[in-house]
């Protein structure tokens, strides 16, 4: 018995279907997991960018060294530095907040690197155009350089999106319940791998080809010229 | 002669090791339509762009309206100028550029209402009256509600002359305007910019290489070469008998590429 659902070992079948509920409850844990992460990538990532970008050496170093740091480091390092090294510190984060917050710190690193491009892609005569009409750099920045970057951005976003889903199964070494853990679980319990494991590769599989098609959907209507303004 | 509008008073520009703008002296008079030729390399986009304030300048003083462009006046002496005092500048200069820089995200009612709006504080009734008005006076008013790239070469070069006016500059600079368009494009551009010098009392900077146009529209013809003025003098006299030898082979070149 998990989650107070229970197997039945009767037939392979039956326990297919027996199991599924289980299973669904930890996709929904891998789906919170992700969006969590991915909401922190994108914020983080947004600042690292700007810091990266800043004009002085002093602000823009420290946020190069630390996305360098960050990338060139594997996530599981960090997770359990987070999750055994904080509480020492009087940190103590739940462990499903301890791994979205790792999730979102190592693709923070990706994510402003997105950012960084492409901010850059914009030309350098629409800032000249900008300044020649005498246009203050915030308004510059925000009508006329991001509605014309995040349209490049936002693809390029979506498939990190899909990394950090297929990345969440890491989670499961802190005890996070996502949905290859609770295969696991089941697999300990009742000795059997096979069906569990097959139908987490099968929920994975769907999970990857819907959101990547709805990456691809969203690119395709997306304005290449920028976002539209009247 | 009155003050002039602009004055280059020994100004240097480098980029790295490369010395663009040697020591230069230039002016231009008050409603002054001027026409800079020259190679590539000459230095004379980058006298446009020091106006525009896109390009900083290592030495010397560019005045504006008789008050230095890069500089500050404070306690008798110059002292580099603040972002403040260079939004104020460029309120008197406007720019077209030869890439034409349109905003690709906004409709060309928008391109041209934007700074008037944001910067000069226009109602967005106003800013639409007068962007409705310099289109048709560029032949454009049908085309208010589309995006630049529904546009040709020509038309787009068109609206960023009518967004640059839309701020009322008294000074116009013009950087290659048909050097990114296809020859039969090119025609509807400088026909713009001909009745601009004949209507208004503007002042005009432009660099080109439509020599035939520059005859026809400029009082004054400057050859560059090397980061200084080799030549200069009203068109017929410069076009038709040059005195250097160096603006000859420059205009032999250009006008007679066999």
């Amino acid at each position: 018995m998990l989650f107070g659902f229970h197997w039945d070992t009767s037939s392979e079948w039956a326990f297919a279907v027996s199991i599924f509920p289980m299973l669904m409850i930890g996709m929904l844990v891998t789906i919170e997991a992700t969006i969590f992460g991915f909401f922190i990538a994108l914020v983080l990532g947004l600042v690292l960018a700007v810091l990266k970008g800043a004009p002085t050496r002093i602000i823009s170093w420290p946020a190069i060294v630390i996305t360098e740091f960050i990338r060139d480091t594997p996530l599981l390092v960090q997770l359990f530095f987070l999750y055994y090294v904080l509480p020492d510190y009087g940190i103590i984060l739940p462990a499903f907040l301890t791994g979205a917050l790792a999730l979102g710190v190592q693709y923070s690193a990706y994510t402003s690197e997105v950012y960084r491009a492409g901010l850059e892609a914009i030309t350098q005569g629409q800032k000249e155009a900008s300044r020649a009409l005498n246009l203050t750099t915030s308004r510059t920045f925000t009508h006329i350089i991001l509605p014309q970057a995040i349209p490049r951005i936002i693809p390029a976003l979506g498939n990190y999106l899909v990394s950090i889903m297929k990345d969440v199964p890491v989670l499961s070494v802190v005890t996070v319940l996502e949905m290859l853990n609770v295969a696991k679980i089941i697999g300990d319990r009742t000795f059997d791998y096979l069906v569990p494991l097959s139908m987490v590769g099968g929920i994975y599989l769907v999970l990857t080809l819907v959101s990547s098609a709805g990456v691809r959907f969203l690119d395709t209507r997306l304005p290449k010229m920028g976002i539209p303004l009247k | 002669m009155s003050e002039p509008i602009i004055k280059f008073d020994k100004v240097v520009k480098r980029f790295g090791s490369v010395t663009v703008l040697n020591e230069l002296d230039f002016e231009v008079a008050q409603g002054e339509k001027v026409t800079i030729i020259g190679p590539s390399g000459s230095g004379k986009s980058t006298v446009l762009r020091i106006l525009m304030t896109l390009e900083n300048i290592q030495d010397g003083v560019v005045y504006v309206g008789g008050e230095p462009l890069w500089h500050e006046e404070r306690g008798g002496s110059l002292h580099p100028a603040s972002e403040k005092h260079l939004h104020r500048m460029r309120e008197q200069l406007g720019m077209v550029f030869q890439q034409f820089n349109l905003f690709p995200h906004m409709t060309v009612r928008r391109n041209i209402t934007e700074a008037p709006v944001r910067v000069l504080g226009l109602s967005k009734a106003e800013a639409k009256d007068r962007a409705e008005e310099l289109l048709a006076m560029v032949g454009l008013a049908d085309q208010a509600d589309k995006y630049p790239h529904q546009l040709s070469g020509g038309q787009q070069q068109r609206v960023g002359i009518a967004r640059a006016l839309a701020m009322r500059p008294k000074i116009m600079l013009f950087d290659e305007p048909t050097s990114a368009l296809d020859p039969e494009l090119v025609g509807e551009v400088l026909n713009v910019i001909r009745k601009l010098a004949e209507e208004h009392d503007l002042t005009m900077l432009l660099v080109t290489h439509e020599m035939q146009f520059a005859r026809q529209v400029s009082d004054r013809v400057c050859f560059f070469d090397k980061g200084k003025i080799k030549e200069e003098g009203p068109p017929e006299q410069l076009f038709t008998e040059p005195r250097e030898q160096r603006t000859r082979e420059f205009l032999k070149a250009v006008l007679d590429p066999d």
